[in-house]
């Protein structure tokens, strides 16, 4: 029987919560262990678990993995979540690394200084409004499909809900525009596994918070 | 009969380096178009022809493929430079992930300013030889092989020597800790179709310049300042 797979990070979102996400979505249960000190990190290190000493790490199939991409496509390969051919999983890769650009806008906002983050958030609604989410509007628009790619649920679909919600938090009515997306958003949150991940309780992390902040500066400082 | 894949981007390095690299690694040619002009820029954005209104982006097999990570993934897949299965293929992501994260620091460094230009270059040599160039010095002494991956030629091999290359123009003598990596980079060197891609003449570009950082500002509006790592 094989193990679950284990994630190595702190105790917040930052570059694993997509991985938890995926997890979640394909049913995968896992267990999580949460950095706290700098001297856990270098143990890591020192021990030899970071190939290029960073963190996320998921350790799945007896494998010591890193690089939260490579995680993903192994992960979205391994529970058919990549499409059935070349050309889906090229779509699929398309989209994901489009909304993967966005939410890196997301990633660095607790990290910015307090008189920068207000023209962060404008930032981030011209980006969501104006460059990602009419694609997908249009995508959806098109072939009319519940899925955006190959009429099947995808890493895609996990990663738009994601950052759906994730730019909500910042731009309340930033889906006004955008009737597809809203219905997207309703389906998705209905599919069993995604409605539970959404459940309080689950892995799922709240968004960062000064104290997340505070824990990676010390952790990570040079 | 399949047209060539069509490479649209400035006429320099950039993000589509590497994809220049693979496409010739895989001994597939390719025509390449190349962006001078604003004017250029704004009517490949009108065409709907940029996903995200961003270049890279290449015609091939019928697709308007964007997203670098997504086009290199494609063509590795394509011309079995992929591994042979799932876990081959999680190795080499993850080797591609460092030595892209490496690539990424070189990326930005023609649009720094000179003082920012000597501090980042320090750092570019202290992360490659530190955490990068150490991670698959060790791979081949564990292993052995030629290659990086499965004893196989693979685009783990190809971005890792384009790396190799990127690194050694900023500090060239940076390989002389790593007695492994000067052998992998002998050897696949003198492979057939990358040896081709390193002789004067192919479409590989040159280190860029003044003229490169001129147009990518001009077409691209984009006339602030990077800063260093």
């Amino acid at each position: 029987m094989s193990q679950k797979p284990r994630l190595t990070y702190l105790n917040g979102r930052g570059r694993m919560e997509s991985i938890r996400w995926l997890l979640a979505a394909a049913g995968v249960e896992f267990e999580e262990v949460y950095l706290e000190t700098k001297e856990q990190y270098d143990k890591l290190i020192k021990d030899g678990f970071l190939l290029f000493q960073q963190v996320p790490l998921v350790e799945i199939d007896g494998m010591k993995m890193v690089q939260t991409r490579a995680i993903m496509s192994y992960i979205a390969g391994k529970y058919n979540l990549h499409g059935k051919d070349l050309k889906e999983r090229a779509l699929i890769d398309m989209y994901v690394e489009g909304i993967t650009d966005l939410m890196q806008m997301i990633l660095m906002f607790p990290f910015s200084p307090p008189d920068a983050k207000e023209k962060n958030i404008e930032s981030i609604k011209e980006r969501a409004t104006n460059r990602y989410f009419p694609v997908f509007e249009k995508v959806l628009k098109q072939h009319g499909q519940d899925f955006l790619v190959g009429n099947k649920f995808s890493w895609a679909d996990v990663q738009l809900m994601e950052a759906i919600l994730a730019v909500e938090e910042k731009v309340p009515a930033v889906l006004s525009g955008f009737p597809q997306l809203q219905m997207f958003k309703t389906k998705m949150s209905n599919v069993p596994t995604i409605k539970k991940f959404l459940q309080p309780g689950s892995p799922r992390k709240p968004p960062p918070d000064a104290h997340y902040v505070e824990t990676v500066l010390k952790i990570f400082k040079k | 009969m399949s047209a060539k894949p069509k490479l649209y981007y400035f006429d320099g390095r950039g993000k589509m380096e590497s994809i220049r690299w693979l496409l010739a690694a895989a001994g597939v040619e390719f025509d390449e178009e190349f962006l001078e002009t604003r004017d250029q820029y704004e009517k490949l954005l009108q065409s709907g022809s940029l996903l995200f209104q961003q270049v890279p982006m290449v015609e091939m097999d019928g697709m308007r493929m964007v997203q670098t990570r997504a086009i290199l993934s494609y063509i590795a897949a394509k011309y079995n430079l992929y591994g042979k299965d799932l876990k081959e293929r999680a190795l080499i992501d993850m080797y591609v992930g460092g030595t892209d994260d490496l690539m990424g620091f070189i990326l930005l460094f023609p649009f720094l300013s000179v003082e920012d230009k000597e501090k980042q270059r320090a750092f570019i040599v202290q992360k490659a030889t530190s955490r990068y160039f150490p991670v698959y010095e060790k791979v081949l002494k564990d292993h052995g092989q030629d290659f990086l991956v499965g004893n196989n030629f693979s685009w783990a091999d190809v971005h890792l020597l384009e790396s190799i290359l990127m690194v050694e123009e900023k500090k060239s003598d940076v390989l002389s800790g790593f007695p492994q990596l000067q052998a992998f980079k002998a050897r696949i060197s003198s492979i057939p179709t990358i040896k081709k891609f390193l002789e004067p003449g192919s479409q590989r570009k040159p280190v860029p310049d003044d003229k490169y950082v001129e147009t990518v500002r001009r077409v691209l509006c984009m006339y602030y300042d990077f800063k260093a790592n």
